[in-house]
């Protein structure tokens, strides 16, 4: 199953080689991986979509808090939370497809950030199945090039993740 | 400038000295030149110059192994920190407290590709518990501080403290911290008091009770706890490799070591048990073979470790206790005095059973009157020795048979490279060993391929007069991977045959020591007890044992075969 996991951890270098060598060196799936600083500068915040079975989620939540870096780890699947993920696409708009990537960007509540006479930059956020979804109903030889964040996550309500 | 600013070389030889440290195993070079000449101006601590720094590494680990001290090794940049790796790995597979400080190449030339540059936080990253790169002379002390904290708490490691050149010669006024706190690293000591309770309820109403100990136990200083609390609820116990010595092995509870080479009685009680309790142990594929055909028989399992990442890790667990082993035990121990403990008829059924297991006597093998048993030697090594000895050993046949004719009744006796299983440790760990115990017989137990990957360090041992006495059970073969090609390769010994050897009397005369070559069964007795005899006292002796060939270690379970699916000697 889908995993998010999200931590916060020491906010120096080469704490997230820790974490993507500990994924590699145990073969553990990592779908996306985004990291940033905090509100408190000497902490990151790390988002890590994977998958895997229950047992394997357990042992990555285990083996990610022994990281000596690592100062808390929750797998947002345990509770409700809200996934986002920022994707950047550029689509052709000249004459054939114009109207239909105005639309489309409508329909899944995109904005066009940026315009030329032949293309369209369209920025759209939402979970990252949202994210295929439009993918999946554009036409792919529409497609000039596309850049996506990796999904961040958030407990929903009272679920804090905080030092 | 202020008159108590030291340099940074300084404050590294200060902040070991604050941690009190005896030793430092260790090999000088470009990047370290600073901090060897402030080492030079001291004496708190002996440096102990090895002749490559793979020993560096073995040696303080088997410091911190033979001691439950940290053990403490020093490196230079690029070569000298990769050559340390294969140490470094070892010590970490079999989570042994060690510091290593590493020189690394002036702050300013990291990433340029320097003369002895290599990326050694980068490098050693998936072998260590934590690493550092210290980039400010003022985090000398404080980094110096956490890395002894790290290595020695929680579940013990080797940190590592890469230093560059250029701030080992900069000044900064010294101040060690007096403690440490981290906030993303907090062990567990205390186990959770209501598992506690249910585990020993589940114990006691056992019919069939086991308990199988580990590493675990000897590392957390533990021994003493475990024996009262088996010798109390009267169950069997088996140890792992690593965890040989936490329980007398001549306790009539004690069934030997379990695993690929374990005893029958130990693989059979761990399979056909109903409780079992894990304490400090990791259920390893060499230990309990394969999981399934381990579960295949229903059980209820208790896991006692400091590391709740090792629990439900390899087995499903169905009472985890995670805490330091000691605590816990303590713990046991005190509910344990307020139960009344009713003489189990069930128990007395279940040791019947056992006993029919080891009345197979699988341990049991024929001496010859021509061929030198290896087993035979070590037999006698133990009954020379009278069971008192430090035994490190290499890898391969002849640790094998060092477990399982040695038996061990005090903890951190036996001292040997489980988890990664590196050749060539068997020496440096002698040399670790033999340091921290300068009065105590050290034995090393190794194999002719084993000993020539270490073998430089002979010299080392002249240097520092260690009288360590080597057994070198010569069986011209890579013994254990002849084993495997007996078996599973029909007989086909590819490249295990050891051609060309050094003649051992010699090269251990060439470096100062004394020689022996021991050809004749009779002749084995002999010469242990010369070799342990007054006389030699202050020597180091090399004994060359030239054993039988075909000699294999049984019982033996095939890779990814089931405990009770062991291969016996008869059989064959
Ligand atoms: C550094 C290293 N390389 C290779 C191996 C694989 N290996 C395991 S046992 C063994 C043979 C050891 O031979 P020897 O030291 O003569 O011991 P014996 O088995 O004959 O007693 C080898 C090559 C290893 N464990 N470590
Ligand atoms: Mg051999």
């Amino acid at each position: 199953m889908r995993h998010i996991i999200s931590l916060l951890m020491e906010n120096e270098s080469g704490a997230l080689s820790r974490v993507s060598g500990l994924f590699s060196a145990r073969g553990y799936n990592i779908e996306s991986l985004t990291v940033a600083p905090t509100e408190d500068p000497t902490l990151s915040r790390m988002t890590i979509v994977t998958s895997g079975s229950d047992e394997i989620i357990e042992q990555i939540i285990k083996q990610l808090n022994k990281l000596i870096d690592v100062v808390k780890v929750l797998d947002l699947n345990d509770g409700r939370f809200i996934e986002r993920e920022l994707m950047i696409v550029k689509v052709k708009a000249n004459a054939q497809y114009r109207d239909e990537m105005k639309r489309m960007c409508d329909i899944f509540r995109g904005r066009i950030i940026d315009v030329s006479d032949s293309s369209f930059t369209i920025e759209i956020t939402g979970s990252s199945s949202k994210l295929d979804a439009y993918i999946e109903s554009i036409d792919k030889a529409a497609i000039l090039e596309t850049v996506r964040t990796g999904a961040s996550g958030i407990g929903r309500g009272d679920r804090i993740l905080k030092v | 400038m202020s008159s108590n600013y030291i340099s940074g070389a300084e404050i590294v030889i200060r902040c070991l000295h604050e941690e009190k440290v005896k030793f430092v195993f260790g090999y000088p070079g470009g990047a370290v030149l600073n901090i060897y000449d402030a080492v030079f101006q001291q004496n708190k601590f002996k440096h102990i110059l090895v002749r490559h720094e793979q020993a560096a590494v073995h040696a303080a680990d088997a410091y911190a192994r033979s001691t439950g001290k940290v053990g403490v090794a020093l490196v230079t940049s690029g070569p000298g920190a990769t050559n340390a790796v294969t140490g470094i790995a070892t010590a970490y597979m079999d989570s042994i407290p060690i510091v290593i400080i590493s020189g690394q190449v002036p702050t300013y030339a990291i990433g340029q590709d320097a003369f002895q540059e290599c990326d050694t936080v980068g490098i050693t990253r998936p072998c260590v518990k934590h690493n550092f790169l210290v980039k400010d002379i003022k985090d000398i002390a404080s980094t110096i501080k956490k890395a002894f904290y790290v290595a020695s708490s929680g579940r013990p490691g080797p940190v590592l403290v890469d230093i560059p050149k250029d701030i080992t010669a900069e000044k900064y006024e010294f101040n060690y911290p007096k403690s440490v706190h981290l906030r993303s690293y907090n062990p567990i000591i205390k186990g959770h008091s209501g598992q506690i309770k249910k585990a020993l309820s589940l114990l006691l109403s056992a019919k069939r009770p086991m308990i199988y100990s580990g590493g675990g136990v000897v590392l957390g200083n533990a021994s003493s706890q475990l024996t009262k609390f088996v010798r109390t609820i009267g169950s069997p116990i088996t140890s792992t490799l690593m965890g040989l010595g936490g329980f007398p092995a001549s306790d009539k509870q004690f069934l030997g070591m379990l695993g690929m080479h374990g005893t029958y009685e130990a693989n059979m009680a761990m399979q056909e048990c109903d409780v079992l309790l894990a304490v400090g142990a990791r259920f390893d594929d060499r230990v309990i073979g394969n999981p399934e055909h381990f579960l295949s028989k229903p059980k209820t399992i208790v896991h006692i470790d400091i590391d709740p990442s090792s629990i439900s890790k390899r087995v499903k667990i169905n009472i985890p206790i995670v805490g330091d082993v000691i605590s816990v035990l303590n713990d046991l121990n005190d509910l344990l005095s307020k139960e009344k403990i009713k003489q189990n008829i069930s128990l007395k059924n279940w040791f019947k059973e056992i006993e029919q297991w080891r009345s197979m006597n699988c341990l049991s093998f024929k001496n010859d009157k021509q061929l030198i048993k290896p087993q035979f030697v070590i037999q006698t090594l133990h009954k020379v020795t009278k069971g008192d000895a430090f035994v490190t050993s290499d890898v391969g046949q002849h640790q094998m048979w060092a477990a399982q004719y040695y038996p061990f009744d005090k903890p951190r006796r036996w001292i040997n490279s489980g988890g990664l299983g590196t050749m060539g440790v068997g020496l440096p760990y002698a040399m670790g060993t033999q340091l921290a115990h300068p009065d105590a017989k050290v034995a090393c137990v190794t194999g002719e391929a084993s000993i020539q990957m270490c073998i430089q360090e002979l010299s080392t041992c002249k240097q520092f007069h260690l009288p360590i006495k080597i057994i070198n059970l010569n069986n011209r073969y890579m013994g254990m991977v002849r084993q495997w090609q007996e078996f599973f390769y029909g007989n086909r010994y590819a490249e295990s045959y050891m051609e060309a050897l050094p003649d051992f009397v010699k090269l251990a005369e060439s470096y100062g020591h004394v020689g022996m070559k021991i050809e004749k069964p009779s002749d084995v007795e002999p010469a242990l007890k010369e070799a342990f005899s007054n006389k030699l006292k202050e020597r180091l002796v090399f004994m060359d044992f030239i054993t039988d060939q075909k000699e294999n270690v049984f019982p033996m379970i095939p890779n990814g075969k089931g405990l009770s699916e062991m291969i016996i000697a008869e059989d064959l």
